[in-house]
């Protein structure tokens, strides 16, 4: 029954003269975002206010729901739009709505005016008790209540008048691309996932590295991080997709180092060869889905050896998260039911019962130089074999 | 080259069977339950595929009924059969090591009230007679037992099993999944004593969806899905031709060389089972280590199955290998699943078996089938010496 779907944007609002900019970027990210929707929309900004018309039929539920993926919305309405052909037909229009929308019984209410044309010859408080009177007349069972009412009805007059009541909340945040790029270190686990979707709602565009270990970790394992990305691409657009051969380095390391220090050894290259990949890339920064303290290799001395290796900045948007927070963010983003998936992940292979948890870093870069002979063999290896994939 | 050594997963269709297939989708398509002729042409094919299969196993066709395969058979004939007898007791009777198709109607069974016995197994897999007729009681009203162990290739001693249960109480039904059997070895329900049969198409390169059970006539089963009346009432839905003739092309092919696939078999177990004696030799030299490089679980001779070989390689995860051998297109088993995470199950048949943790995690099956070739053994064994000291090499310490 809507024709039209009225976007709320946020932050962007406040925007000084990049405004324009943010509005380009969120309106070309809701063009591509209906693109996979049955139908046939005109998205467009007018007035410091984004539209989206349906001009075929199209399915509300499978709109909405394209439409909840887009960061930088913040709300999307509904909305009747109609001509101005003065204030009682307006009323007319008013009760139709209200008569379409829900089942009328004795609910309250209060009319929210906004003359943005000032040009319209009453005002807003006039318009509000017009509509307000005609309302009661028609259902003698509502009440105005103008602190909670359980209908907030909006009338926007403009060129066209727009009414709408309900605010469908959008995922907020800003449009992606209009914060530059970043490396998300993608695993098969529950926290990376999260930690790409998080930085991706601040705007940034995303690429991906993930380290497989065949034959140690499987096909299956392979595909669930390619699924798993192709959920975090609903948010985030298209995912450059690199899939680095680990196995290698991993028994090279395996073989020369102490068995304790090797998960913190294998993150450092992991970290090397996803900055190689990044700059490559042209990506500003790296992200993991570390969170302090979560396991071994994620203590602070740990995350300090690891980052040791970095020039970018790492950004790890779950640092201070607890575990049940980082399930709860993908449950939301349909991440979790493929993440616990039981497939082995390069990481737990080769794990020591008892790794280091405050690796010292002198000595880790001792039994680094064990490597010296075929590392940067392995490494160049590695790079060169990596495949890549476009994860839409 | 490609080995592709799981056969008791599935197996690849012959061109007659897919002819057989294609054949009455598209040229015979008609429903068999429709008055017309392009009906009573169906009906044929359907009547033909039941006297095909009937032969096989030495009974009347209207003792089979065609299934969806065989885990509808073993939920049918267990539930079916607990269900038309429960006046007669609230007492079943199967083994810890079926498969799950048996397992869970079991358990669904112990949900409803009926009381279930599960018959442990030896070293081997195999159920004692001992602890079967200790187990009857006037209140069994089902002996359900496998005849072919899926996981390790044991044959249990259906026989001898059936004739104690109907010397205890000819009343007493008893089912057998004969999944791993049916086209490997002569199976006739007759002679055994055995009331209902499960059997899946896909094990003997058929197509999968499809399979039977036997029902001896005299035996009293409720049916399963209700609907259409199709198959005397007691398997409604309508009838699978597709499916019943491409399943008996299969089984007429398997039983028509049943002879001389056998013995090819067992040559091809043979050699299997040489050669990895002889890698464990080789790669056991010198080595203090308590277990050998290679344990082989199946036995040779009568009371194995001719087509499976379990081993476990201690040391290497059974997911490791199963994934290095199919980087070498080589695909077989894990007997078991990978426990590096505590997650991850592990099989609870070969638990039943009682073996040590490291060959529990490291165990593979090996499958084949009359197409299988001896080069495609060779291969097999050659590249697991290959692998082999490497993946050993870097076991978990």
């Amino acid at each position: 029954m809507f024709k039209t779907l009225l976007i709320k944007y946020g932050e962007i609002a406040i925007k000084g003269k990049n405004r324009h900019l943010f509005e380009d970027a969120l309106v070309h990210q809701i063009i591509h975002a209906l693109k996979k929707v049955e139908g046939e929309f005109h998205v467009y900004k007018m007035q410091g206010r984004i539209y989206v018309d349906c001009l075929s039929a199209y399915d509300f539920e499978e709109t909405v729901g394209a439409l909840k993926c887009v960061f930088g919305i913040v709300g999307i309405c509904p909305v009747m739009k109609v001509e101005e052909r003065g204030l009682e037909a307006l009323g007319d229009d008013v009760i139709e709505f209200l008569q379409n929308v829900y089942d009328i019984d004795s609910q309250t209410f209060k009319v929210v005016t906004r003359r943005a044309r000032k040009s319209y010859p009453i005002e807003s408080m006039e318009v509000n008790c017009e509509l307000g009177g005609r309302i009661l007349e028609a259902f003698p069972g509502m009440r105005v209540d103008v602190h909670e009412p359980e209908i907030m009805l909006h009338v926007e007059i403009r060129e066209k008048i727009y009414i709408y009541s309900k605010i469908i909340p959008g995922p907020g945040g800003m449009p992606v691309g209009t914060n530059g790029k970043a490396m998300l270190l993608l695993s098969g686990g529950i926290d990376s996932p999260v930690a790409g979707y998080m930085i991706c709602k601040r705007g940034v565009k995303l690429d991906a590295t993930y380290f497989h270990a065949p034959p140690y970790t499987s096909e299956r394992a392979k595909q669930k991080v390619v699924d798993l990305a192709r959920q975090v691409a609903k948010y985030s657009g298209p995912i450059n997709l690199h899939i680095v051969n680990f196995t290698d380095i991993q028994l090279y390391i395996y073989d020369k180092c102490p068995h304790d220090e090797l998960t913190i050894i294998m993150r450092r290259y992991m970290m090397k060869i996803a900055e190689h990949f990044a700059k490559e890339a042209g990506d500003l920064a790296l992200i993991t889905g570390e969170s302090i303290g979560q396991v071994a290799s994620q203590t602070v001395q740990s995350l300090a050896a690891t980052n040791e290796v970095c020039t970018m900045p790492v950004f790890r948007p779950l640092i201070g998260f607890d575990k049940q927070e980082i399930v709860d963010v993908a449950e939301k983003i349909d991440t979790y039911e493929t993440s616990i998936l039981p497939y082995e992940d390069c990481c737990t292979i080769f794990v020591a019962k008892h790794p280091v948890t405050k690796p010292n870093l002198n000595a880790i870069k001792r039994s680094e130089q064990k490597l010296s002979e075929k590392i940067d063999d392995l490494v160049r290896t590695a790079i060169e074999t990596t495949e890549k994939i476009c994860i839409e | 080259m490609e080995a592709y050594l799981d056969n008791s997963a599935t197996t690849r269709c012959t061109q007659s069977v897919c002819d057989a297939v294609v054949r009455t989708m598209m040229e015979d398509y008609g429903n068999p339950s429709s008055k017309h002729m392009k009906g009573v042409e169906a009906e044929r094919y359907l009547r033909e595929a039941r006297e095909t299969i009937a032969r096989t196993l030495k009974v009347n066709e209207k003792e089979i009924y065609f299934t969806s395969g065989a885990t509808e058979s073993n939920n049918w004939a267990i539930r079916g059969a607990a269900l038309a007898n429960r006046r007669a007791g609230m007492h079943l009777i199967t083994t810890a090591v079926e498969h799950p198709a048996v397992l869970a109607p079991m358990q669904y069974l112990e949900e409803q009230g009926f009381r279930v016995t599960y018959l442990p197994v030896d070293a081997r897999g195999r159920i004692s007679l001992e602890d079967l007729e200790q187990a009857l009681c006037d209140d069994t009203i089902l002996v359900s037992i496998m005849y072919v162990n899926n996981e390790v290739g044991t044959v249990e001693p259906v026989a001898q099993a059936a004739k104690l249960v109907k010397k205890y109480n000819p009343r007493i039904l008893f089912h057998t999944d004969a999944v791993q059997a049916y086209g490997k070895l002569a199976v006739y329900p007759k002679r055994l004593g055995v009331d209902l049969l499960s059997v899946s198409a896909h094990k003997i390169h058929g197509p999968k969806g499809v399979g039977f059970l036997y029902v001896n006539e005299k035996a009293k089963l409720n049916p399963f899905l209700l609907g259409g009346g199709q198959q005397k009432g007691m398997r409604s839905g309508t009838d699978n031709v597709p499916g019943a003739a491409g399943l008996a092309q299969a089984a007429k092919e398997a039983y028509e060389y049943l002879e001389e696939s056998t013995e090819h078999l067992l040559c091809l177990k043979k050699r299997m089972m040489d050669g990895l004696h002889q890698l464990s030799e080789r790669l056991s030299d010198g080595e203090t280590s308590e277990l050998p490089a290679v344990v082989i679980h199946s036995e040779e001779g009568q009371e194995s199955a001719p087509h499976i070989v379990s081993a476990a390689f201690p040391g290497v995860r059974s997911e490791v290998l199963l994934h290095a051998l199919e980087d070498r297109e080589i695909y077989v088993s894990a007997g078991s699943a990978c426990s590096s995470n505590k997650k991850l199950p592990v099989s609870p048949v070969l638990k039943e078996l009682h073996l040590r943790p490291e060959l529990l995690e490291s165990t593979l099956r090996f499958s084949f089938s009359r197409f299988t070739t001896p080069e495609e053994i060779d291969y097999c064994l050659e590249t697991l010496d290959d692998l082999l000291p490497v993946l050993r090499r870097y076991a978990r310490r």
